[in-house]
Parts: C-alpha cells; structure tokens; sequence
C-alpha cells in the first residue's frame, strides 16, 4: 500500500510499504477514505517530537471501512463504515472506565520510555512517534486499528466523510479545551491560536454558553474564519494581546483563557527570540509565549485551559502569577472517545458542520507538498483533508 | 548512615532478637512497606527461606536451620535485586491462580522458553539467551499463601541461583490489586555472566517493570499491545 511516512525533520516521503496486518485478537483493518493532517502532525514535521524512526507511518486523524475484523471483536463488522479516535485504549482499565480514555494504561508497548519522561504513560497514539506506542498511523491505504471493539463510532447514513472525519481529534479537542474552563453564564473566554483547534474551541465555548470569545492569531483568514465563527479577534502582530485583552473585558482580564498553539508558539519582543533560540539549541522543548501570556491575561481567579501540544519542559513559567491570582489550569491529550456520540449528535442535528474548516482536499500523494503548505500558512491553508484511494 | 550501622551488628545475635527479626521480615515480606530498601546487604533468599513455612524443604534437604541459612546469607555479595509494584484493575484471587499457574509466566515474561511444573512446588524452567542458547534450572516454591504470596527460589545447585517473591494485596478504594515483585539473583562469573546479564537485561528494574506492565494488559485488556509486525516506510 502506500503511505505517508517519516524520515526526518521536514523530511515525508508517500511511500510503499506492506500492508498492515491483525496482530493482536481485538484489531481491525480499516481501508481508509479520508485522513486529515493535524496541527501536532507539524510539530513531527519540525523534528520537535523525540523518537520517532526514519519510516514511521504519519497521522492520527482518519476514518475508514472495516475490511478485516479480529476474532474477538465481536461490535464491528466488514463493511461499517467508521471514526477512528486517535488515542488507543483498551476499554477496561482503571482509567478507561473513568472515562479518561487518553490516559489508559494498557496501550503503549513502550509504556518505559514514557514513564522515563513524564513519570507515567499515557495511552498510546497512532503515528506520534515511538514514545507514544509507535503505533503505524492512517495517511495510508490501510490502517491497523488495535482495540478496534472499543474506540471506532459507527457512522450514520446520510454523514459524509468530510463531516464527521474531524471527530477523530480536533472537534473533540477543541470541545474539550472550551469544557475544561467550566464556563459559566456571562464569561469571556479567550482563544490563543486560531488554527482547527481553536477554530473548534470557540464554536464549542460559545455551544457551553460563553457570553463572549476573543479570539487571538496574525493569519487574516484564520481570523477572518474566527470571526465567521463569532468571535472578536486581535491580531498580535498589531497590538498587544495582553494589554488587548486587559480593555477588552474591562480591565478583569478573560474568565478563561485556552492555550489551542502549544510548543511551538511565534510571539513578538525579547521574550519570543529567548525561546526561539533556547529551543533551537535544545535547552527547551517548548517555546511557551502563548501558555505564559494566558496566565498573566487571565483574571484573578480564572480558569487556564491547554489544549495545545508540549512535549517537553519550559522555562520562564510565571508560577508567581498563577499562583497569586489563584488561578486554575486543566490539560491532557483529549479522552476523544468521550466525546464521539454527543459531538456525533450535535452533527445530526446541524449544531455544527465541520466541514466548514477544510481548505484543502488533495490525494494521498500529494502528502509532502500539503505538510509543507500546512505548516508555513500558504495558500491560505487552515485544514488538509487526504484522500488516499481513488473512490 | 543506616549503612554503616548495620554493618556493626555483631554476628552473634541474640536468639530472641533473631526471632523478632524474622517477625519483622515477615511483616515487611507481607506488607506494604518497600522491600529492598530494608535488605541492604542481606540474602532476599534467606529472609524468605527463613520465614517461609515452605523452608522446611530446604531444611531437609540442605540439613541447616533456617535461621543458620539466614545467617549464612548475611554479609556482602554481589547479588542484583530488583522491586517493582503495579496495580492491576483485577482482584487477588484472580490473578494469584493466573500466576500460581506457572506454566502461564512466558505469555508475559519474553525471556522464558517454557516453565513445566512438575509438583506442587517444583517446576523446571528454560529461558532464552543469545544465539538460540537456553539455560534451564528447577525451582521451588518455598511460601504459597493463596491469594497473597507466592515465594519461589532456585533448587541448590542451580546454574542461575535465584529467589523472589511475588505478592497481592488489594488496593484502596477498589482499585484492584496492588502486584509487587521483588527478585534477587547471582550472577555467575564467566563467560556466563555476559549471557545472563543480556538475559535480565541491562536493567533489571525495567525488564521486570515491562513483565508486569505485560501481566497487567492480559489481565485487563485480554491481549499485550503490540507493534511487531505492522509496516514501516524503508
């Protein structure tokens, strides 16, 4: 089949590999229809994520026909038509029975590696690289799908592809970043970045009844789109999005602030090209501005959400802000599974088109050229959708 | 600081402190404090051959005292322990008769070949090394509380000497159940040593981590997550 995989820093190739087979009793082949390149997936691109391998399949986001079952997956079967989410969990664990899928313990081979790093394991992830399972990803013909009786949401007739695809990653993300501020009547939420996440987290915080989003970027169309979508925008190339949001919401500053750029923010002033360079040494993992500039923005009191990737550590974190103002901070890789059928239904019932966000439909083989597009903004990409077989 | 103090306890010890010893040890052996922490430079084997009901095998057939076994193994060596604790969402019961079963262990531990019980206390086991070579030795199990403690040491004479003990204990709040493993083993010299160390892997605390880690996805998950086989780009 062929594939999109990984063989360095701005360095993906579409090439022909084996086709994947079932390895394990709960797995399931999937023939994939339509795979998306997320946000995260750039920060592979950059060379930002450690171990990962020359080769490695890309792509967490994807959704498919099952044409190969398991024996004991006995909810599927050849022929469904299927949403992947793209963190992998068993269904039965400690965590996985909290409803706290992203972090089950049964799903990462190379639980150790990650344990070395953050202490414990979270649940492994398709085609993030070898700390997270080194898991074969979906920009390809064929996918394996492991645990294939508990993550994939059947798809209702009368849903394209190009409507439910993001259920994989980014709406649930979005959803879950506007979830984890608690949003309460009369609060305004800011939204650091306005790629898809953040596209998806202003949408899901005004559906979680924010009285107000601002929405924070420097690409016009990702603003223009913000704007589409409800919010009141500030390009930070123009002004200060600090001192912005200070008289934006008379002076109390945003109620909740949602970090939706992680570790590879752009920022102006000394405190951008300290990081840019302490990253390009690897002296950090993570260029922090975004996550720094939410918590001096936030009120006192507030609520600090981050959806975007870190992947490492970060310096110059205003621990003294955070904890002066008495603020609140929730993260973690999105428990999708939590999310497919509500957000499912909120589709049905025309609550929302995802489809609104893709700017971009192009075949498999085109990978290389759509990563690049993607990450460097041209062509006025927010969103590329893959279409790996000729249907 | 501990160190140096207990290297002054004076071989003679008193035989009623001997017995609180051994009361001590089988609390620690049995409860939830850290294991190896307290060992320092006494024989697990000896501790557990020591407080083990099961130890009168090795008394018969080794025609020692188990309290002189435990002095026997006090003193420096070079053994390699290893502790390492996971909790797994099944109860004691279940996965004490998974593992009691010990024709099971290598479904989870890669190392081994093959483990054939023999009796209800003797088995025989082959583990892989390098260049499609095994070692084989029998062992014995020296401590079975079902449903809470399985300890086992390797019969005398055996080219891989080594004893462990592996315990479960239910978790709070209906959380499962707590699996600790402590093992203990002396390299042999020689040309062997590179074999085993290879075996055990350089290190111990996460091969026996992953062995568990493997356990605990076949108890929960019914399978051992797995990327051998998938493709990868040249």
């Amino acid at each position: 089949m062929r594939a999109v995989c990984w063989h360095g820093a701005e360095d993906v190739r579409v090439d022909t590999v084996p086709d994947p087979k079932i390895l394990n009793p709960r797995d399931a082949i999937l023939k994939v229809t339509s795979t998306a390149i997320c946000g995260s997936d750039l920060h592979l691109y950059d060379g930002y994520i450690p171990t990962m391998k020359s080769g490695d399949i890309m792509g967490h986001e994807f959704m498919g026909e099952v044409v190969e079952i398991g024996p004991e997956v006995r909810t599927l079967q050849k022929g469904d038509r299927v949403v992947v989410p793209f963190n992998i969990s068993c269904g039965n664990c400690f965590f996985c029975q909290r409803d706290l899928w992203s972090l089950c313990d049964n799903s990462n081979p190379n639980a150790w590696m990650a344990e070395k790093l953050y202490g414990h394991s979270p649940a492994g992830l398709f085609g993030y690289s070898h700390l997270l399972g080194g898991y074969a990803g979906g920009q390809a013909e064929y996918v394996r799908v492991p645990f294939a009786d508990v993550g994939p949401i059947k798809v209702p007739d009368g849903l394209s592809d190009e409507q439910v695809l993001f259920l994989s990653d980014i709406f649930p993300t979005g959803y879950m970043a506007a979830e984890n501020c608690d949003i309460q009547p009369g609060e305004i939420v800011a939204v650091w970045g306005c790629g898809p996440v953040g596209q998806f987290a202003i949408r899901s915080a005004f559906m979680l009844g924010a009285e107000r989003v601002i929405a924070i970027d420097r690409v016009p169309e990702r603003l223009s789109l913000a704007q589409a979508g409800g919010a009141e925008t500030i390009n930070y190339e123009e002004f200060d999005a600090g001192v912005a949001l200070k008289e934006m919401t008379g002076g109390r500053g945003p109620d909740c602030c949602i970090d939706a750029v992680g570790m590879e923010a752009h920022g102006t002033g000394p405190m951008a090209l300290y990081d840019t360079v302490k990253q390009a040494v690897q002296l950090e993992t993570g260029r922090a501005m975004v996550l720094r500039q939410a918590i001096v923005a936030c009120r006192k009191g507030g609520k600090v959400s981050v959806p975007g990737v870190y992947g490492g550590f970060i310096d110059k974190m205003p621990m003294g802000s955070f904890v002066n103002k008495g603020l609140t901070m929730r993260s973690g890789q999105t428990h999708v599974h939590r999310y497919l059928q509500p957000l499912l239904e909120r589709i049905q019932q025309g609550q929302i088109d995802p489809s609104f966000l893709i700017t971009h439909r192009l075949p498999l083989e085109e990978a290389p050229r759509a990563y690049k597009i993607f990450r460097d903004k041209e062509e006025n990409c927010i969103k590329v959708v893959l279409k790996p077989l000729a249907i | 600081m501990e160190n140096s103090i207990s290297r002054q306890i004076p071989r003679e010890t008193p035989k009623d402190q001997k017995a609180g010893d051994l009361e001590r040890w089988a609390s620690i052996v049995g409860g939830g404090a850290m294991v190896l922490s307290g060992l320092q430079q006494r024989s697990l084997r000896g501790i557990l051959m020591a407080i083990a009901g099961g130890g009168l095998v090795y008394q018969g057939t080794q025609g020692n005292s188990t309290v002189k076994q435990v002095e026997d193994a006090i003193g420096l060596d070079h053994a390699i322990r290893v502790e390492k604790t996971v909790t797994i969402n099944r109860s004691a019961p279940e996965l004490y008769s998974f593992w009691r079963d010990l024709e099971n262990l290598p479904r989870f531990m890669q190392h081994l070949r093959s483990v054939t019980v023999l009796d209800d206390r003797r088995s025989h086991w082959v583990a892989n090394l390098p260049l499609n070579q095994t070692i084989e030795w029998d062992a014995v199990i020296i401590n079975d509380e079902p449903n809470h403690l399985i300890a086992w040491a390797s019969a005398p004479n055996a080219e891989i000497e080594n004893s462990g003990f592996v315990r479960f204990q239910p978790a709070t709040g209906n959380r499962g159940t707590e699996v600790k493993v402590v093992m203990e083993y002396q390299p042999p010299g020689g040309l062997l040593a590179a074999a085993i160390a290879k075996l055990f892997g350089e290190e111990p605390e996460q091969q026996i981590g992953d062995e568990l880690s493997r356990f605990k996805q076949l108890m929960e998950a019914g399978e051992i997550a797995t990327v051998a086989g998938q493709p990868q780009g040249a």
